[in-house]
């Protein structure tokens, strides 16, 4: 694994621990690139603390700011990042003790008394 | 190293490897333990799939057959989209323990490069999956 790539499951942990970032990515992610103004409209966060979110998230590529007419600048959901933090999350949700017990209780129940051709 | 590539169980069974290989591969012995339905088509390239119950489905393809010590697949890394190319490998190796088997299942490529997985799931659709098994296969050895 390349440090820069756990550095940047890392920075999608951290980004992802605070509510008011949560808030601002959920919002991204259900209603497509909005401006400073749309998600001080939506969320309970006040507009100086989203745009210090804001700059946060772009710093560690989580948005992205779209130009748009009249200064009206549109914060974007970047995915990548999200993708890299899924491989862990991939990795810690991976369950193999639960299917190897299963393994090892269906060998026991199969093997009833009297029933010994094992070949070994 | 907080993220891992590979993850290594072994379990000591009481039951020769001729058993525990059929539980690994065959429909009966997969959906005995593992899934709730199984097919398989067991040689390199075959295609296998689990299904559940609840709907869920899983599809791997064989990788390495090797009657009764060695059965590797690869299949999808669990949680990511469904048109995610990345693929994790699992191999599982059954070795004779006393009356028993040692069997150890090694999952890995959890830390591939997401560019990697678009590279390497584009050539495989051109010279398949033999060069880089080689390359796992190195790797594990070495390990």
């Amino acid at each position: 694994m390349p440090p820069d790539h756990e550095a940047i499951a890392e920075q999608v942990f951290a980004a992802l621990a605070d509510p008011s970032r949560r808030a601002i990515l959920a919002t991204l992610a259900a209603a497509g690139p909005v401006t400073v103004t749309d998600l001080a409209d939506r969320l309970p966060i006040t507009r100086p603390a989203i745009a210090k979110h804001l700059a946060l998230l772009a710093e560690v590529g989580l948005v992205t700011a779209e130009p748009g007419e009249r200064r009206r600048v549109r914060y974007r959901l970047r995915s990548a990042p999200m993708r890299v933090a899924q491989q862990f999350l991939a990795a810690l949700a991976r369950d193999w003790d639960g299917p190897l017990g299963a393994l090892t209780d269906h060998l026991d129940r199969a093997t009833k008394p009297g029933r010994q051709n094992d070949s070994r | 190293m907080g993220f891992p590539d590979r993850i290594v169980r072994t379990v000591e069974v009481a039951h020769s490897p001729g058993k525990v290989w059929a539980a690994l591969t065959t429909a009966e012995g997969l959906s005995a333990w593992f899934g709730d339905e199984a097919t398989i088509d067991l040689r390199p390239g075959g295609a296998a799939r689990m299904r559940w119950t609840d709907g869920s489905t899983v599809d791997m393809r064989v990788e390495r057959v090797e009657e009764p010590a060695v059965f590797g697949f690869t299949w999808h890394i669990y949680g990511l989209p469904e048109d995610d190319p990345r693929r994790t490998y699992v191999e599982f190796t059954l070795e004779p323990a006393g009356v028993g088997t040692r069997l150890r299942v090694v999952e890995s490529g959890f830390a591939q490069l997401p560019e990697d997985a678009y590279r390497k799931a584009h050539e495989a659709n051109t010279q398949g999956w033999t060069s880089e098994l080689g390359e796992l296969v190195d790797h594990l050895d070495a390990a």
